[in-house]
């Protein structure tokens, strides 16, 4: 039996020992009497209510109406069925009641009916209850990982940490350098964070935000990397979801050129085809891989560029990857051109 | 045997700045210790600690080509035989930015690592702790088992923390052209890694599947096959035979098939006489 079917086991004996207590105030007969029919009519109502419940209700929401039927028919076999056992464990022939006085015998089965309304009711309402919580609990949870997840994207640690690391270097060696690189930083951290609260911004402070970034690479990698940003002066006010571009930027070093041995090169622009805005991200880096996503990669960033594309333009806006057949991936964007 | 009068290290970072910072910050730490070489990639680390023969190995985790931990693993393999006259193997410091998982690994192994931004404190207690290790390194083999073990669980490690799906594969997808070809796992007798690609060997056939090496591994049954080299992963009922050349490297024959496969040094323990 399971730990809940138990609770409400224990919690229905309880009323019926009430019940018992009730009726030898109000009756005859002995309380030891009453309390053998109390609980075998009580638990035998119980029983079928509740298997009745777990075989025809399998979907609350749209089989609840079936209780209208189940709780009468399952109190009044259960007293019958109660009735019947506690008879055979006492010896008794409780049955003739209903012949030498109905009344009482009514009573009893009306006493059952309502009793067994009112637990199912009470028990019923706590499950709903607590399976409203338990979803509750959950949705905050997702949302609180989701969240997270954000921000460990945004702000990935091994990044973080070899970013300072340079700093801490530059500033003995140079000083001069160590503060630009710093005031990169400063911008990149600041553009993160607030990004994460949607809203667009125009292309041209998009591309701004990915300097900041490549010129950090930039000083990590030194030789290895080298980078050109490439946007036409008409398409510098485009509306633009903040920081779209910057995952499939992080694509390109982490799982392109960080791995390779001699490094390669960024190219990030943007260009107008007829009503559509394209935006691409190339890299000489070591290539798409197998098709099932960049090796150590979770595909967050990724998901989180589709998704964001979908909830701004709909099916309009389209985000492919290609091969470069020199070596390394094309990753472009296209959306409806705003001015 | 005391320490070397004038200790040698290699460096082994991927990113310039760090490996120039780290050189200066060791040039205070440990004035007498020489830094002859810097490496900026992991094959390149592995081919100038065999061609330099340091003391000590300063290498950075995450670098091109092999990672810190794969490029020791391919040295300690590569690394001369302990002769008499052979130079023991080096003491090794990891160096990594985050690494939360590697840490973990490092403090269970008790290797020696430091945390970029290196902060000159912490590198004080490496410097001492590795200048220890120096003055009481016993000649031959002992340190060097000790080292080979430490690589293994550190190379183990991040398969085991990917959690062992519950149930072994049973059916490898190798594609032939634009066909998918079922092989089943009970016919393979070894697999080898090629480049991006595993290369699967059966009695009869040989196909090629698109999963790194490392990621079909935790998804075998790990009592019916083994790793013995980096790259390569055999059916332990296959095994025949188990053969020490002149240089003392161990060699596997396998029933059903004509190959000869190496067993790398960090597997060496594998076989033993019974």
């Amino acid at each position: 039996m399971s730990s809940p079917m138990l609770l409400r086991a224990v919690q229905a004996a309880a009323l019926n020992t009430l019940i018992a207590l009730g009726i030898t105030v109000f009756g005859q007969e002995s309380f030891g009497t009453n309390l053998v029919y109390s609980q075998c009519i009580g638990l035998s109502i119980l029983a079928l209510i509740d298997g009745s419940n777990q075989w025809f209700i399998r979907d609350w929401p749209t089989q609840w109406r079936r209780l209208v039927l189940i709780v009468p028919l399952g109190a009044s076999a259960g007293f019958l069925l109660g009735t019947l056992l506690a008879d055979t464990l006492l010896g008794n022939t409780s049955s003739q009641y209903w012949l030498t006085q109905p009344r009482k015998a009514i009573g009893f089965l009306v006493l059952s009916l309502v009793a067994g309304t009112v637990l199912t009711y009470y028990f019923l309402s706590r499950e709903q209850l607590a399976a409203e919580r338990q979803k509750l609990e959950i949705a905050s949870r997702q949302a609180d990982e989701a969240r997270l997840r954000l921000l460990e994207s945004q702000l990935e640690p091994h990044m973080l940490f070899n970013t300072l690391a340079n700093l801490r270097a530059l500033i003995q060696t140079d000083p001069p350098r160590a503060t630009a690189m710093l005031d990169r930083m400063i911008a990149y951290l600041r553009a993160t964070l607030s990004a994460s609260r949607q809203g667009t911004h125009p292309l041209a402070a998009e591309f701004e935000r990915l300097q900041d970034y490549l010129e950090l690479m930039a000083v990590r990698m030194g030789p290895r990397l080298h980078y050109t940003l490439d946007l036409p002066p008409e398409l510098a006010a485009c509306p633009v979801p903040a920081l779209l571009l910057q995952p499939l930027v992080e694509n390109s070093i982490t799982h392109g050129l960080e791995p390779k041995v001699e490094g390669g090169s960024i190219t990030v622009q943007a260009h107008r085809d007829g009503e559509q805005l394209v935006l691409e991200v190339i890299d000489t880096g070591i290539g798409l891989d197998t098709g099932n996503g960049r090796p150590g990669g979770t595909g967050f960033g990724l998901a989180q560029v589709r998704e964001r594309l979908a909830t701004e333009y709909g099916t309009q806006a389209a985000l492919e990857f290609v091969a470069v057949p020199a070596g390394g991936t094309l990753a472009r964007i296209t959306f409806p051109y705003q001015s | 045997m005391s320490i070397t009068a004038h200790p040698t290290a290699l460096i082994a970072e991927d990113e310039p700045l760090l490996a120039q910072a780290l050189q200066a910050e060791l040039a205070r730490a440990w004035p007498a210790l020489q830094v002859v070489g810097m490496a900026g990639n992991g094959e390149a680390a592995v081919a100038q600690a065999l061609a330099l023969q340091p003391d000590v190995l300063f290498f950075d985790i995450r670098m091109p080509a092999l990672s810190g931990l794969e490029a020791a693993a391919t040295l300690a393999d590569a690394w001369p035989q302990a002769g008499p006259q052979g130079k023991p193997f080096p003491a090794l410091v990891f160096v990594t930015a985050y690494d939360q998982y590697a840490v973990q690994a490092f403090e269970a192994q008790a290797v020696d690592y430091l945390l970029k931004p290196v902060q000159p404190e912490r590198l004080q207690k490496t410097v001492a702790k590795v200048q220890q290790a120096l003055a009481h390194r016993a000649p031959g083999a002992m340190n060097f088992e000790a080292t080979l073990a430490q690589l293994r669980h550190l190379l183990a490690a991040p398969a085991a923390a990917s959690a062992a799906p519950s149930t072994p594969l049973r059916l490898l997808q190798a594609s032939v052209g634009t066909a998918i070809r079922m092989v089943p796992v009970d016919e393979v007798l070894y697999f080898e890694a090629a480049d991006k690609y595993v290369r699967v060997l059966t009695a009869e056939h040989e196909h090629l599947l698109r999963t790194p090496l490392k990621e079909l591994l935790p998804q075998l049954d790990p009592q019916a096959f083994w790793q013995v080299h980096r790259g390569t992963v055999v059916r332990a009922a296959a095994i025949e035979s188990v053969t020490r050349d002149e240089a003392g490297k161990l060699w596997l024959r396998l029933r059903g098939s004509p190959a000869r496969l190496a067993v790398s040094r960090l597997y060496a323990h594998l076989f033993k006489a019974m």
